[in-house]
């Protein structure tokens, strides 16, 4: 995860570096298993969360039954056979966690408010 | 008939007339159907449920009838018009023709890979940008930034060589052609191109960039390629399977048109080279 480090410490810069680290796939499979736990932080002023939600009402956006919020307002993500994920901002990148895709989301977003899933 | 043409090699005239019906779709609002369209595929095809548009054998007879279809819209604006395709293995930089001013315009600038020239800059007043994941109403483009390289010819070529379409799961984690092509495993061909142009274009909503149709075109004719290099290999899985477009199944959104209907392209439109 010292992509995310990197990203972390380019982050500011230009818009050019967004995304710039790929994060290996292999390192999340094994941790979802049994379900990626929880997480809420402040990730470069935007409030990350991420929690599992049982019997979820997302299949009809084919979701798994774990939920991203970047300030409250929902991020479609979706994880792969192999463990990894992607979300609907990076849905062409493999990375690692949900924690991975929420912040790569806020990079992307630079400030940007998510709009409610379709 | 439609000839679809590298897009290196198209005339003045011919990149104007492509613009041009794009920016005619896009007035309309048919452009942005199509955007929709994809992005709920994008969300809705998962590797453990049903599947069509992506991560799934179908992912290339639904991108070609998808690409038809918007084909067809651009000639009922303007008839002479066909998708150009943008051979990634040979067009390879940010300073390439096909990201010039008097064609899809260049990459985003640093602030905010906000698409500042070009026909499909904000300030144009002719490329809002309305279905995507956040309200920023401008196009973006980061070419090349996200630390990945176009794919090569000899990638390309190690994917080609693929004999077996697809095989089980049918998903993101099957080996086979279809999967490598698709990107999810191995060289990753037609997934990274997505990442390397960035914004707009790395989202599920990939289509508010016109790059998307060139990009897909190629993708087209890799499996028209692929096709003529291995004529015993078809479509698979042959017969039904839970969750998977079959070769005789029809695939949504269309209901009329299965793997089977899209396997000969020549009766729509031919390559310019075999
Ligand atoms: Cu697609
Ligand atoms: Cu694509």
């Amino acid at each position: 995860m010292s992509g995310i480090t990197r990203r972390q410490a380019l982050y500011g810069g230009t818009a050019a570096l967004i995304g710039a680290a790929l994060t290996a796939p292999a390192a999340g499979a094994a941790s979802t298993r049994s379900g990626p736990t929880p997480f809420s932080e402040v990730y470069n002023g935007r409030q990350i969360q991420g929690r599992s939600t049982p019997g979820a009402n997302h299949h009809h956006h084919g979701g798994p039954d774990y939920t991203v919020f970047i300030d409250g307002k929902e991020l479609h993500i979706m994880q792969n056979a192999d463990g990894s994920w992607v979300s609907v901002i990076n849905h062409y990148e493999l990375h690692s966690s949900p924690r991975a895709l929420a912040r790569a989301a806020v990079n992307d977003l630079q400030g940007a408010e998510l709009s409610p899933l379709p | 008939m439609s000839v679809r043409k590298n897009q290196a090699h198209l005339t003045a005239n011919e990149k104007r007339e492509f613009v041009n019906a794009l920016l005619e779709l896009k007035r309309s609002g048919r452009y942005d159907a199509f955007v929709s369209t994809h992005n709920g595929f994008i969300m809705n095809d998962t590797d453990h449920g049903d599947r069509v548009a992506h991560r799934s054998p179908s992912f290339l007879p639904w991108h070609r009838k998808f690409l038809l279809e918007f084909e067809r819209e651009l000639q009922r604006v303007n008839s002479s018009v066909t998708i150009p395709y943008w051979d990634w293995t040979a067009d390879r930089s940010p300073d390439s023709s096909l990201w010039a001013d008097d064609f899809l315009g260049p990459t985003g600038r640093s602030t905010d890979g906000q698409v500042m020239t070009g026909p499909f800059a904000y300030q144009t007043g002719n490329w809002p940008i309305s279905i995507g994941m956040d309200r920023r109403p401008y196009l973006r483009r980061s070419l090349g930034s996200r630390g990945v390289q176009l794919p090569t010819r000899a990638e390309v070529n190690s994917v080609l060589a693929m004999a077996t379409y697809d095989m089980p799961p049918w998903n993101s984690g099957s080996d086979g052609f279809r999967n490598h092509l698709e990107g999810w495993r191995g060289v990753d061909l037609h997934n990274r191109v997505h990442v390397w142009v960035g914004g707009h274009m790395a989202t599920g909503a990939s289509p508010n960039d016109p790059v998307f149709w060139l990009h897909h075109c190629f993708i087209d004719k890799l499996w028209d390629e692929w096709q003529r290099a291995h004529p015993d290999s078809g479509y698979l899985p042959a017969t039904g399977t839970a969750n998977v477009v079959g070769l005789h199944d029809p695939m949504r959104p269309w209901n009329d048109t299965t793997p089977a209907d899209m396997l000969d392209h020549t009766p729509h439109y031919t390559y310019d080279t075999a």
